[in-house]
């Protein structure tokens, strides 16, 4: 471990922290602009946690323990899986402790917390929310790990930095079995981050709400640790994405004049895939509950087929 | 010298068991002798022989004969690395089932403690001798005195119709699969008439007879450990036993079972076949999408945890079919990573569990329910129990950093380099298994979900839960042993492997770390730190960093007040404990997913019931499927040798007759 690694594992740390509440900022921006409404300024994820940090929090009678560590959990996961996900550089000293397939791991943990504290209290949303997130779980995250092994087969490694090591240096050709995976990747990001078509983030309809149902109870800092988790889950995805499909501009190991650049490329990419991640929210509706399984297990199908068109073709 | 004291001492543990068992007959209806002298000296003897094992791991193999037995027909017994981990596992599973056990039985149930108490250590002594045994007549022997002494125990409420029949159900399903195996036993030895384990090393089979022993093994062991369509025992037996007896039989016994199929495929054997690898593969996926669907099913607490070990041993099944994969095309580091992975994922299933059954065992006990129905919010009322399942519930999910998530990391890693394999068509197949793998993993996330969210949180869905105890002294200590081997062996993945590591260096003639590095103190690389690596201590550190800065943090820069309120739940005043989602609830979107899976009956009411009632049953459909149908084909068939039953002495007269003429006939021409 050199102090070298250190520092760049500590911006990814703070940029992760910074660019999180940013990136769903900006996505709140565009889907706003394109559905003809005054946007919210870019900082309005900031102005909203610092609202709810100074919030008393109010817990429900019946609350256990449970209730109060779920949010330090869930957003621990979170940032741990940010700094695992080479963002800025693959020069990470904690890379090596999780790959790809630790990284599905973590999510999953973080996942398993928040349905958990869903259920504490007991009321009906809750669980009915923590069942459709476990069901969305159970489809997105097989999904998501055949992506991961589609990406690794190709590098031979699970590592993250080793994927993005090998993908960046090959000559720009689209394998077949990325772009399967790649579609399969965005369903699935989809459905992770609640976006729409799976979930609405800014529904309040409750019959129609997966992660907002779970989060019914949470108010004051214990929310405002939630929404932050939600955000970096949104950015650790965007990141991951971007490290297997797009990895150039991340800087490799001791490489400065690469990692000069790297924080504006990633703000650039960042600032496209929330775009389009706007417009796709715009144009798509909304599925019924029961069409999700059907979405996700598309998803799963061409992951698997990407794993397949790789072993078997080599393409 | 060392491994035959190891042997010797194993011996003696088994001995002092036995020992102990027949102590408790003094007093047979003392409970307090038989629980608070008896069982934590049993403890102790378990901790003996995991530290004996322990010592003969890396040791070489020793055998000994013991003239106990039928005259010329000696017990031969041998301790090898493979019976030392399986030992270890026995060992450190059964001291906290033990000491649990010491805390849980009571007086008055069933039968009498001392002659349970006989029961349980003829058992462990069983378990024991079944991994010592060295010839075919000395493991049956153990074999069947563990079937015994297991359905005694299953129907230690033998009052009870429904235990009755579950303990049936158990003895049968156990016998078929004993017949298999001493079927197996027979092929193997090659018509030499030597049944010692050396002979059958010896002896090179031909195909046909290697894979008739083959298949007899995966469905004789398969009965016991529960696969496919034999495991339709399981979820009767663990509702009828006591909880601490459906721990053992789940932790433990179910290992025999991999014992004796890692024992027949990977050492008597020889070298195996591919296709041997793709039968269990098949075999096993089936096995863990069976058991996953259907635990997600249940709403019987200790059901859901029998289906979930289906589902694991599925995993184990499925691990070791990569095993013989590699095996048969000689990619042995492979080969050694997958039998690893087999290995590591059976003592992490015996530890976690061993500790969720115990856990439903203290539930049952605090409020007298196995319904998950009845349960809710036991979290506030025993909080020892639950986070010690909270545990077992992440490991049992397969998360980090627990142990359960390093047997399936391991596991698929394995499945990343079948690319190399030579076969095409295996090629082909075997990523469909590695996502039906990662299938299985999601949904057990679900299941655990559902068990510990049902239990332990939320709202008594009855008034008498809020005067349900916490476990007792000795239960504590029971849960908290088993607890603190999931976090072990969770974060520790290395020096685990490095432990596991001689078994497949005897069995496959290559050990994971001697071919090669597997990381260091803190960071797991199997193959190379580039391939992959895993530290799950760096995780938990950085994790548990994490949480605790943003806690003083928030607690610094803002304020820590919290306030005590109704709950929210959009402002709706009226909500009950019964409007949360009940046990069907909850997994009714998989019922929905997978509904050709099971054989459901709903009853819906309409919307002018004036008594709406909803009812929903969930059947195993392998009842229909396969045993009823052999049911029917059985008594079909007895029916028509019956009409020669026709209970005249003239006939049977004639019967002898035209016997005696067939046979002089026969042996005229």
């Amino acid at each position: 471990m050199n102090v070298e690694g250190v520092l760049a594992q500590l911006t990814a740390l703070v940029a992760a922290l910074v660019l999180a509440p940013l990136l769903s900022g900006w996505v709140n921006m565009w889907r706003a602009w394109l559905q003809n409404r005054t946007a919210p300024p870019i900082t309005q994820p900031f102005r909203m946690l610092d609202k709810l940090f100074w919030k008393e929090s109010v817990m429900a009678h019946g609350a256990s323990p449970m209730y109060r560590i779920a949010p330090y959990v869930v957003f621990s996961c979170m940032l741990l899986a940010c700094m695992i996900v080479p963002t800025l550089s693959t020069n990470l000293p904690l890379a090596p402790a999780a790959d790809a397939i630790a990284l599905v791991g973590l999510f999953a943990l973080g996942r398993l917390f928040m349905s958990l504290a869903a259920m504490d209290v007991g009321t009906a949303f809750g669980t009915l929310g923590a069942r459709r997130e476990m069901l969305v779980g159970f489809l997105a995250e097989p999904a998501f790990l055949m992506v991961v092994f589609t990406a690794s087969l190709i590098s031979d490694s699970t590592s993250l930095a080793s994927i993005v090591a090998t993908l960046s240096h090959r000559e720009l050709t689209i394998l077949p079995s990325l772009a399967f995976a790649g579609v399969a990747f965005t369903m699935v990001s989809l459905a992770e981050n609640a976006r729409i078509p799976v979930d609405n983030p800014a529904t309040h309809l409750e019959l129609t709400m997966i992660h907002e149902a779970m989060l019914l109870e949470y108010s004051g800092r214990h929310l405002a640790l939630m929404e932050w988790a939600a955000s970096l889950k949104l950015f650790a995805y965007s990141c991951a994405g971007l490290a297997l499909f797009f990895p150039w501009g991340i800087a490799q190991a001791n490489d400065r004049v690469a990692l000069a650049f790297a924080l504006p490329v990633l703000v650039a990419k960042l600032a496209i895939g929330g775009m389009l991640l706007a417009g796709i929210e715009t144009i798509l509706a909304k599925m019924r509950i029961f069409r999700v399984p059907e979405f996700l297990a598309t998803a799963f199908l061409l992951g698997v087929l990407a794993l397949l068109v790789r072993i078997l073709l080599g393409a | 010298m060392n491994a035959l004291t190891a042997l010797d001492g194993a011996l003696t543990v088994v001995a002092a068991w036995l020992a102990l068992g027949l102590a408790g007959l003094v007093a047979p209806r003392s409970f307090r002798f038989v629980a608070h002298v008896l069982f934590p000296l049993s403890a102790l003897l378990s901790l003996a022989l995991a530290a004996l094992g322990l010592a003969a791991l890396p040791g070489a193999a020793h055998a000994m004969v013991l003239p106990i037995g039928l005259p010329g027909l000696p017990f031969h017994l041998r301790l090898d690395a493979l019976s030392a981990f399986f030992l270890v596992v026995l060992g450190l599973a059964s001291a906290g089932i033990t000491i649990f056990a010491a805390g849980y039985f009571r007086s008055g149930e069933g039968t009498a403690p001392g002659v349970m108490g006989l029961e349980y250590h003829v058992f462990l002594a069983a378990m024991a001798m079944v991994m010592l045994a060295d010839d075919a007549y000395a493991f049956m022997v153990c074999w069947e005195l563990m079937a015994l002494s297991s359905f005694l125990l299953v129907t230690t409420n033998h009052r009870i119709p429904e235990i009755q029949r579950a303990g049936f159900l158990y003895l049968l399903v156990a016998h078929i699969g004993a017949i298999a195996i001493l079927l197996c036993f027979g092929v193997l030895q090659a018509d030499t008439g030597d049944y010692t384990f050396a002979n059958m090393r010896a002896q090179h089979l031909g195909t046909f007879r290697a894979s008739a022993g083959f298949l007899l093994a995966l469905f004789g062991f398969g009965a016991k450990a529960g696969i496919l369509p034999l495991h339709v025992w399981l979820p009767e037996a663990h509702p009828a036993a006591p909880s601490p007896v459906s721990a053992l039989m789940s932790g433990v016994m179910l290992k025999t079972a991999v014992y004796g199929m890692a024992r027949v495929t990977f050492d008597l054997l020889g070298t195996p076949l591919w296709w041997w690898g793709v039968i269990a593969l098949a075999v096993g996926l089936a096995t863990a999408l069976f058991g996953v669907v259907f635990a997600a099913a249940q709403v019987d607490m200790k059901r859901l945890l029998a289906y979930s070990s289906i589902e694991n041993i599925g995993l184990v099944v499925i691990a070791f079919g990569l095993a013989i994969v590699f095996t048969a095309y000689r990619m042995l580091p492979l080969a050694a990573l997958a039998m690893t992975a087999m290995l590591y994922h059976c003592a992490n299933h015996a530890v976690f569990k061993s500790l969720l059954f115990l856990g439903t065992g203290s539930v049952l006990h605090a409020t007298q329910e196995r319904n998950l129905g009845k349960l809710g919010g036991l979290m506030r009322f025993m909080p020892w129990v639950a986070v010690t399942s909270l545990v077992g519930v992440v490991a049992a999910a397969g998360l980090p950093p627990s142990n359960g998530f390093v047997s399936e990391w391991l596991l698929l890693q394995g499945f990343l380099f079948t690319g190399a394999l030579p076969n095409p068509y295996l090629r082909m197949l075997v990523p469909v298994f590695a996502a039906g793998v990662v299938l299985v993993a999601a949904l057990a996330g679900y299941v655990m979900v559902k068990f510990f969210g049902v239990i332990f949180l939320g709202r008594p869905r009855e008034e008498k839960l809020a005067q349900a105890k916490d476990a007792g002294m000795l239960e504590r200590l029971g849960l908290a042993w088993l607890t603190a081997f999931c976090v072990l062996l969770g974060l520790f993945p290395v020096e685990v492997m490095e432990v596991i590591d001689p078994i497949p260096a005897l069995l496959l003639g290559r050990g994971l770390v001697q071919g090669g590095h597997i990381g260091g103190t803190f960071l797991l690389a199997p193959v190379s730190a580039e391939r992959a690596s895993y530290s799950p201590i760096a995780i938990l550190v950085v994790g548990l960093a994490i949480a605790g800065l943003a806690f003083l943090l928030v607690r610094r820069v803002y304020h820590g007040r919290v306030r005590r309120a109704a709950p929210w739940d959009c402002g709706y005043p009226w909500q009950t404990a019964r409007m949360q989602d009940t046990a069907e609830g909850f997994g009714q979107p998989i019922r929905q997913i997978f509904e050709p899976l099971y054989r459901m009956k709903r009853e819906l009411p309409t919307a002018f019931d004036a008594a709406p009632r909803y009812r929903v049953t969930v059947e195993d459909p392998m009842w229909a499927w396969i045993y009823l149908r052999i049911a029917a084909a059985t008594e079909a068939v007895s029916r028509r040798v019956g009409m020669l039953q026709r209970g005249r002495i003239a006939i049977y007269l004639l019967y002898s007759f035209l016997t005696l003429v067939a046979l002089l006939f026969l042996t005229q021409a």
